[in-house]
């Protein structure tokens, strides 16, 4: 459980400081796959056919397919390879401690009897969470934000496992598929995206503002 | 219960099919033969002989009663008018009438599909009473009405899906932290996330797990309602999309968010915290409503003006809510007449967008003289959102008026007052210039798909005004003594 605490950390850690985008989508892949173990080794003992087949669907969905769609969006659309940050990756990584030691503090403020949640997760979970709010504001293309909500989902998802292993197995399986369903939608619209405006930059996307003249933002795109 | 059930699936089942038929005649049927048999089934689960146990994971009291036929009917409005929606769109490829690309719409069984998988979403979302169950329903609305955002494949449209899916879901997974955070309520096992659990032991609950449960729930389910300042995806979304869509999403779907909200309010109004959750939520709706006022009155897109008014809207309700008491019942009679009135609103902006192929305000003039009905319904939807009488908006602005005032809160009423002001200027000068005058296209008649919903909902509209019908009063006031409000 430590181990996959540390590594939930270090690959958060990897996210924001690596530049290229397969490597990106390759470390979410490894985040699904740790997530979808943990349910198994925090069930010792009792191992309920939910628990595996919880398990075995988060390590097949956020896992394998979603880095999968990923990786296909990336190949068939013109994004480019590598992420282009609004923050450096240096301050990233900086912003990074500190987020950590917020997540420390938080999980020490809880007050958590150690039965419940085992102190480390809760620590990497609340880190994943933060790491993904970060990237989806710090990070320019729309394919970094459907990487970031799954980090965040990711995130909850840790969460949940350390304070609710009794929630309804049915339950669990409907977030799930959510979660999957929003990212595969996601996917489905960065093709859209790409063909309409030719780039995959959020940023562009300011024709529908009330705070700045949409006029200026149609020339731009003409 | 097997009633219920077949609430949920029955829209469930034809959307799934609807992707499936092929000829667009058998499809608008079973869309239409759905959304007739939704607001029957629904009516009849409303009856109280056929009340359920609440114990279970899915169940109906009052508060889910009301929103549940208020959806069921919005629905069907919106399907009346949509089947002549989609009948009339081109299948090729069609000039955008703002930017001057070309762009092709999602094929009919996409949409048609979506937007029955939304009703089943919703109608799960409301009559869950399973907290997590709630959850996952709530998001499945999300998805299912991406799509729907999306119809017009256009850059605009693209934008607004992109910035919904996005903003949605993560606002979601806030809330589905604090879904976790009530779980740590309950110190004895079993943990149960059942509303019945939760309220059978509410005195026993944790309090500070239950105020941050309360904080996560309300930012995360109040991004999904469109409370300021999370509302940012709102304007986009509810004008990008089609009309009849934008009807059921301003008019039931940011129900569905209130009602998530409304029952972790009915947890902290059980476990004697009713006025920490009331502070907030009065905090946030006088924040969405003076925020809206200000983009109402600088508009220059009329769909966009309808939007930040369900910002507004939704910034009363919560304000409702929060003031407790009589505003409980203000509140929910509120959402009844907002929703009506909302989704007439739209359905004939949608008229006045298909006639005058643009949404800006400025380059319009004589709706009443191009489109006489509709040019009637807009001013009178005008009077009737803005609160004026003999509309029902004005008797629930009013009830949540006085109940400010009996709480001797007058910074809140005077801000209340002023804010409710502001948007009437706001909308008056856009919507009575643009209905009066000469107009330079030639009058039509209207088909009758086009005015059959919205003339049917303005006049529900005027009639809640004059008369509270008995049974929707008592349901009324039953939920807002669930949520901790007082008796008749």
């Amino acid at each position: 459980m430590t181990i996959i605490s540390v590594l939930l950390i270090l690959s958060c850690l990897l996210l924001l400081g690596s530049s290229r985008l397969h490597v990106a989508i390759r470390v979410v892949a490894a985040q699904g796959i740790l997530l979808g173990v943990l349910p198994l080794i925090r069930a010792v003992g009792d191992i309920h056919y939910g628990i595996w087949i919880l398990g075995l669907s988060t390590i097949i969905s956020k896992g394998i397919l979603l880095p999968w769609l990923m990786t296909v969006c990336v190949r068939l659309s013109g994004i480019r390879r590598e992420i282009e940050p609004f923050v450096g990756f240096g301050p990233s990584l900086l912003c990074g401690t500190a987020l950590l030691g917020l997540a420390v503090w938080i999980t020490t403020r809880l007050q958590l009897t150690p039965a419940e949640a085992p102190l480390v997760l809760l620590t990497s979970s609340f880190f994943a969470i933060f790491v993904g709010l970060f990237l989806m504001v710090a990070r320019r293309q729309a394919i970094t934000q459907s990487l970031a909500y799954l980090v965040l989902e990711n995130g909850v998802y840790g969460v949940g496992v350390c304070m609710s292993l009794d929630f309804p197995f049915i339950v669990e399986l409907g977030i799930l598929l959510d979660v999957f369903v929003g990212v595969f939608l996601m996917g489905n619209l960065l093709f859209h995206l790409d063909r309409e405006f030719e780039h995959l930059d959020t940023d562009k996307l300011t024709e529908l503002s009330d705070l700045s003249a949409p006029a200026t933002a149609v020339e731009e795109h003409a | 219960m097997t009633l219920l059930l077949l609430t949920i699936l029955l829209p469930a089942v034809a959307g799934t099919a609807s992707y499936f038929i092929r000829p667009h005649r058998w499809r608008r049927l079973l869309w239409g033969t759905t959304a007739a048999l939704h607001l029957a089934l629904s009516v009849t689960a409303a009856l109280p002989m056929n009340a359920t146990p609440l114990d279970h994971w899915i169940g109906m009291d009052s508060l889910s009663a009301i929103f549940l036929v208020l959806t069921s009917l919005l629905f069907l409005g919106a399907t009346v008018y949509g089947i002549g929606y989609v009948a009339r769109e081109p299948v090729t490829g069609q000039l955008d009438f703002e930017d001057g690309s070309l762009f092709k719409n999602e094929p009919e069984s996409i949409f048609t599909g979506a937007i029955l998988l939304l009703l089943a979403a919703m109608t799960l979302a409301i009559l869950s009473r399973h907290l997590a169950l709630q959850w996952v329903a709530i998001e499945a609305t999300t998805l299912a009405s991406a799509p729907l955002i999306y119809y017009h494949q256009n850059r605009r449209s693209l934008e607004a899906a992109w910035k919904y899916l996005i903003l949605c879901s993560v606002g979601i997974a806030v809330a589905l932290l604090g879904i976790f955070f009530i779980r740590m309520t309950i110190q004895d096992s079993p943990h149960e996330l059942t509303l019945a659990t939760l309220l059978e032991r509410a005195s026993t609950l944790n309090h500070k797990w239950l105020s941050t449960a309360f904080i996560f729930m309300l930012v995360g389910y109040g991004t999904k309602m469109g409370l300021a300042p999370m509302h940012t995806w709102l304007p986009d979304a509810h004008s990008e999309a089609p009309s009849p869509v934008s009807a059921m999403l301003s008019g039931a779907l940011l129900n569905c968010a209130f009602l998530g909200i409304l029952r972790v309010q009915q947890i902290c109004a059980a476990a004697g915290m009713a006025s920490f959750g009331g502070d907030l939520l009065i905090l946030f709706g006088l924040v969405s409503m003076g925020l809206a006022g200000v983009f109402i009155l600088r508009q220059a897109d009329y769909k966009r003006m309808l939007a930040y008014s369900s910002v507004e809207h939704m910034g009363i309700l919560a304000l409702g809510v929060g003031l407790g008491g009589l505003g409980l019942f203000g509140s929910l009679l509120h959402a009844v007449n907002h929703s009506i009135v909302k989704a007439m609103l739209f359905l004939t902006a949608g008229n006045i967008l298909s006639r005058f192929h643009t949404k800006d305000t400025t380059k319009i003039q004589g709706v009443r003289d191009a489109l006489p009905i509709s040019g009637a319904l807009w001013i009178a939807g005008f009077l009737a959102v803005t609160g004026s009488p003999p509309f029902g908006t004005f008797i629930s602005e009013f009830t949540i008026l006085r109940a400010v005032v009996d709480q001797g809160r007058w910074v809140v009423a005077a801000l209340y007052v002023v804010f409710l002001l502001l948007a009437f200027v706001g909308m008056a000068g856009i919507v009575l210039r643009m209905a009066l005058g000469r107009s330079e296209v030639n009058r039509v008649r209207e088909p009758l798909t086009t005015v059959l919903s919205p003339l049917v909902f303005a006049v529900i509209a005027i009639l809640l005004g004059v008369y509270l019908p008995g049974p929707l009063a008592d349901k009324l006031h039953d939920a807002a003594q669930l949520l901790g409000g007082m008796a008749k």
